[in-house]
């Protein structure tokens, strides 16, 4: 189906016809087709699925479909066949002709192919039945499992642009309004209130005005904005339609991360699609909105996540932050008012204008409406995208939807916020997690990335890299941040490396106050938020790094040594064979011993030990 | 002028002219296009985007060199991707790092000397529940270990080396 809709009605009809035919077609095998499934030969399974349905001639009775990510990446590539929501993980090209043979055809489960709860052993076969699904509440992730990203008949079949033709309705005071009862705040990292700056954009005086939505999802660690962009790219394009008729603005961009080709191409396809049924160009709708969205790609610069930053780049100049007088509700792109919102906010919009603001407030906690998106990374058992009411508390996240820590080994801290976030210890497990309540523990919410560390991972080590990705990415515009922040990333090294004395600590603690009072921009103010989080809840492993020279983790290389358990050794020859530097000697079948002189610390032989024989002091 | 020099100008045109607008507003999509085509931004590429734009070759370089994406020296014919997010790195991203600079003899931003390899890191690629992450010549290589990173560096080495 094709061609301009002429008004809200004929989107209705065309949403009814597109409904119907999906209805008469239930059966779906629907192929996660995101970046982490992708890397796991998903694209390949697709085509082999296709294949086998083909050669059974079931092409006409089962629909085959390229999803958006279905958020549980550690276990890609995944398949999810409807409308059971029968979930296959881990499936290899291999499995395609038993998944078509015994489930599509027959009925019956692939057991191998089925989740295993790692702490129970039990298998699951529906989605909604895993630990990691059964503790989320899906809304701005819901369709990205299940629609095809590149087909806007698939949204506009499950509702799509209905919140937009609402809205139209509506009129803009009232869409205004709703959002500013739905008490959305900004999800990409400050949380302010997303009706308010709306607000300041519709009153500023200007009949040239721009929606922007900020896809420079720079944190590391997170990846909600890029799995929403590539998987559910019309909810974006919906959102901000739906804004511009809010602040009377007739043109918008997606500054968006280069380093996302994918999402750039599935959000260059869902335009054109929008502007061919007329959802997005002049009269949308029939109605007189006319808005139109540009996509600007970024050139990898962190400091261009700040908005005043993003605006230079996407005049075309170095991504530098000014200092902002005057807000850019007033004076944004070109001098003009502009409003800046990340993603997964403009992604919230169609549904809190379908279902209403009391029923967006209802989810949630005081003060933080809403659910939000954490990607839950680094070592804990279920990684992947989690979408979870806001006011959870940290360990239901990292235990219940994450099934907690690999191997045994024990919780150590969370880091939240991205760069300029903190890091929180065991005891804070029970926080819940809104805007304001991490804040005051000395963290943030951040753009939601969550990564779990183990008792492995060494917290000066942690700090040490945000501030060396922080220094390298200072735009150097002020003193205190670009100077600043390297001479904070020496001082850790000389900890790190074993130079540190307490009076090292006392002077990083005096100069991160500083660069934290001093500098231009968030990014300069927020950076030491690390350091400063670590030293206040690791005190005493900065303290065994300066006092007893010693890296507790075992992580910090100049602090640590390797050797073997000649206990354990059974002289198997792997460590030897592998050694970069030939430092570990010994006879076949005999305990091996390291010549520490020649040992670079690489870590080779720990890792290929199948004996846990080799040990870090 | 040389026959490559006259082929990179005609490729220069042709991606300048998807740009009718002359916006200087495009100029980090048009450096992004140029980048893709000829693997690294060449003086005479930057200086024609100038002009196209109607900006000073001095403001296009120090776009050219502001952001971490763009590159103003000659790459290799491959390049190889270590991701460096906080997820990679608890999961032991710098030794994949340290044993790839070994493997391949140059460190990162390096490219080696026949031109066969550029070793890279990347702040984060959004693929975190794959940590640690390589992406080989743009293709993301996930749960990396260290065995199979040099089998793929060296593929990639041999490749380009006569025998």
């Amino acid at each position: 189906m094709s061609g301009r809709l002429a008004d809200p009605r004929a989107l209705s009809r065309q949403r009814e016809a597109l409904a119907a035919a999906r209805e008469a077609r239930p059966r779906v095998v629907a192929v996660c087709g995101g970046t982490g499934c992708r890397a796991q030969g998903a694209m390949k399974v697709f085509e082999a699925l296709r294949a086998e349905v083909g050669a059974h001639g079931a092409d006409h009775t089962v629909g085959m479909r390229a999803t958006g990510c279905h958020g549980f990446c550690e276990r890609g590539p995944l398949v999810k066949l409807l409308p059971e929501g029968i979930l296959y993980q881990h499936v290899q090209i291999t499995d395609a002709a038993e998944i078509v043979e015994r489930t599509l055809l027959r009925g019956e489960l692939v057991e191998r192919l089925l989740y295993e709860d790692p702490v129970t052993g039990e298998r699951y076969h529906r989605e909604d039945d895993i630990a990691f699904y059964r503790h989320q509440q899906r809304i701005v992730l819901r369709d990205t499992g299940q629609l095809d990203p590149t087909s806007i008949d698939d949204y506009v079949a499950a509702g799509g642009y209905s919140a937009l033709a609402r809205a139209l309705e509506m009129g803009p005071e009232a869409v205004l309004e709703e959002v500013k009862r739905s008490g959305l705040r900004g999800r990409g990292g400050a949380g302010f209130p997303a009706g308010r700056k709306w607000e300041a954009c519709r009153n500023a005086p200007g009949d040239l005005k721009y929606v922007v939505c900020n896809a420079d999802e720079g944190d590391p660690g997170a990846f909600m904005d890029r799995s929403i962009l590539e998987g559910n790219p019309h909810c974006v394009i919906e959102g901000m339609a739906i804004g511009a008729l809010a602040m009377e603005a007739r043109e918008g961009y997606v500054y968006v991360r280069q380093e996302y080709p994918l999402a750039v191409e599935h959000l260059t396809v869902a335009l054109e699609q929008a502007r061919e049924r007329g959802l997005l160009g002049d009269a949308i709708l029939g109605s007189g909105l006319s808005f139109d969205i540009h996509v600007s790609r970024g050139g990898g610069a962190f400091v261009c996540g700040e908005a005043s930053a993003m605006m230079a780049s996407l005049e075309g100049r170095r991504g530098v932050p000014h200092r902002r007088l005057i807000h850019l509700s007033e004076h944004g792109l070109w001098g003009r008012p502009t409003n800046v919102n990340n993603v997964e906010s403009w992604a919230n919009i169609p549904h809190i204008l379908l279902n209403g603001a009391e029923w967006f407030r209802a989810i949630g906690a005081e003060g933080s409406t809403g659910t939000k998106i954490f990607s839950l990374v680094g070592m804990v058992n279920n990684t992947g995208l989690v979408e979870a009411p806001m006011g959870m508390t940290l360990r239901q996240i990292i235990f219940d939807v994450g099934e907690g820590i690999p191997d045994g080994k024990a919780f150590k801290a969370v880091q939240t916020g991205g760069p300029s976030g903190g890091c929180l210890p065991a005891d804070k497990l029970d926080v819940p997690v809104d805007f304001d309540t991490l804040v005051a523990e000395g963290s943030m919410m951040g753009s939601g990335g969550m990564i779990v560390m183990d008792e492995e991972t060494c917290m000066v080590d942690v700090a040490k890299y945000f501030l060396r990705f922080l220094a390298s990415e200072s735009c150097g515009n002020c003193t205190s941040c670009r100077d600043g922040l390297t001479c904070l990333h020496d001082l850790l090294g000389d900890v790190t490396e074993g130079r540190g004395t307490r009076e090292t600590i006392a002077l990083i603690e005096e100069l991160a106050e500083t660069v934290q009072a001093t500098s231009l921009c968030a990014l300069g103010t927020s950076a030491v938020n690390p350091v400063l989080s670590t030293l206040h809840y690791f005190r005493e492993e900065y303290l065994a790094h300066v006092d007893d020279k010693r890296c507790p983790a075992g992580v910090c290389k100049a602090l640590i040594g390797f050797s073997i358990d000649a206990e354990r050794c059974n002289g198997c020859t792997l460590c030897a064979v592998r050694c970069p530097q030939d430092a570990v000697a010994g006879e076949k079948k005999q305990p091996h011993t390291i010549t520490q002189e020649l040992c670079i610390k690489c870590g080779i032989c720990k890792d290929v030990c199948n004996r846990d024989a080799v040990l870090v002091q | 002028m040389s026959e490559t020099q006259t082929t990179d100008t005609s490729r220069v045109a042709v991606i300048l002219a998807r740009y009718p607008r002359r916006d200087p507003g495009d100029l980090v999509n048009i450096l992004h296009d140029l980048q893709a085509e000829l693997r690294y931004l060449t003086e005479p590429a930057m200086q024609d985007a100038a002009s196209y734009l109607g900006l000073s070759p001095a403001q296009v370089y120090g776009v050219a060199t502001f952001y971490h994406g763009f590159h103003t020296e000659p790459r290799g014919e491959h390049t190889c991707t270590v991701c460096m997010g906080t997820a990679c790195h608890v999961r032991g991203a710098p030794r994949l790092l340290e044993q790839l600079e070994r493997d391949a003899g140059v460190p990162a931003g390096g490219t080696t000397p026949d031109l066969s390899l550029t070793v890279e890191e990347v702040s984060c690629v959004g693929a975190c529940a794959l940590g640690p992450l390589v992406l080989v010549d743009g293709e993301y290589h996930g749960h990396m270990t260290g065995e199979r990173l040099s089998r793929l560096v060296n593929e990639l080495l041999d490749e380009e080396r006569p025998a």
